[in-house]
């Protein structure tokens, strides 16, 4: 069986039990749901809140510059920590945090493979105490935007055909028989997809445990929807967590070069007027 | 303080299959109730037992699962 493409962009649950008091490692915590923390996280670990800590709170885009550098060095991070992400809903928001950090440069920043979810089912330890931390001073790069797709790059794609569109929302939202996942409101006017996408759900590089699948099984997945790293690829979802979650997924375990996160995503393209929209199953995909 | 007592188990609510995760922390019982597919959360609950956590998670998400719209496609 292959090796991920990238192996070390990833921890396991028993490696962050031996270096949760590393003074070089800084755990994170990333949740969905933000009180998630405070009911018991990985002990060390500090918590980010989404909503708040992890977008421009003003205007709809990721951290600025400036936001970022200031969030790192109040978490006691500098440039050369080694930075592990972990969070609910199988890394969703962590892969969020992870993909911003990578737009900001930040070289050594890791999931936990499996999450919050795999941390408490193996009956780990955790802990309800805010860990005190000293700050520290950080200067970002960036921001990366090649990692990044903007709304004019994913209309050249539907023209262009040169660049594969990967849906990683839920079938019953691809098709547009639900507006958005079950039980959640409804965040857009139109439902169906981007023309030309592929749906490859991200819960289908997990395994039950919330892992990420093998190489082999994972290149067979998006394999077989025609996504195999021969031309440039974009992901997205809804708001774009669960499709950084792809993201990662493509990047670092598949060791494709030319992956972008369409953060923009359904809200963005489904409220857009005039936007063309497919609705229904995709055709099959082509051979390549 | 450790997790104990973890349990998932899946049923169906609303006509949406739900995955329904639950254990103790120290005294508390802590319930998840998540729709499978794209794996969102539909409640986060508590309880002095693992029974009284699953029920007000199940109440909850029926709430919500209930609000969803199917369209024709």
């Amino acid at each position: 069986m292959a090796d991920y493409a990238h192996p070390e962009a990833l921890v396991s649950t028993e490696w962050v039990a031996q270096h949760a008091s590393d003074p070089n490692v800084r755990i994170v915590e990333v949740d969905v749901d933000t009180a998630e923390y405070s009911k018991g996280h990985v002990p060390g670990a500090i918590g980010w809140n989404w909503t708040s800590q992890l977008c421009d709170t003003v205007r709809r885009d990721i951290l600025s510059k400036p936001h970022f550098e200031k969030l790192m060095a109040e978490s006691g991070i500098s440039n050369d920590t080694t930075v592990i992400l972990y969070g609910d809903n199988n890394n969703w928001f962590a892969a969020w945090a992870l993909w911003q950090m990578k737009m900001y440069g930040h070289k050594d920043v890791r999931l936990m493979n499996g999450g919050r979810k795999k941390w408490l089912a193996e009956g780990r330890d955790v802990s309800t105490d805010a860990p005190s931390v000293t700050h520290a001073s950080y200067t970002a790069s960036g921001p990366d935007n090649a990692l990044r797709a903007f709304l004019d790059q994913v209309q050249a794609a539907v023209q262009g055909g040169r660049t594969s569109l990967v849906d990683v929302r839920s079938p019953a939202e691809f098709t547009g028989e639900i507006l958005a996942p079950p039980g959640l409101p409804e965040t857009c006017q139109r439902g169906g997809h981007i023309p030309g996408a592929r749906s490859v759900p991200w819960g289908k590089a997990c395994n039950d445990d919330g892992t990420f699948k093998s190489y082999d099984d994972l290149k067979a997945l998006y394999g077989v929807e025609g996504v195999d790293g021969s031309k440039p690829v974009i992901a997205y979802c809804r708001i774009g967590e669960r499709s950084s979650h792809t993201w990662f997924v493509l990047r670092y375990l598949l060791g494709f070069d030319h992956v972008r996160n369409y953060d923009g995503s359904w809200t963005e393209w489904g409220n857009l007027v005039g936007a063309p929209v497919e609705r229904g199953a995709a055709p099959a995909a082509a051979k390549a | 303080m450790k997790v104990e007592e973890h349990q998932e188990r899946r049923l169906e609510i609303a006509g949406w299959p739900v995955h329904l995760t639950s254990y103790r922390i120290g005294e508390t019982f802590h319930c998840t109730a998540d729709n499978v597919s794209p794996g969102a959360n539909l409640a986060r609950t508590t309880g002095a037992t693992r029974e009284e956590a699953e029920n007000k998670a199940i109440e909850r998400a029926t709430e919500r699962l209930k609000q969803t719209r199917r369209h024709a496609v």
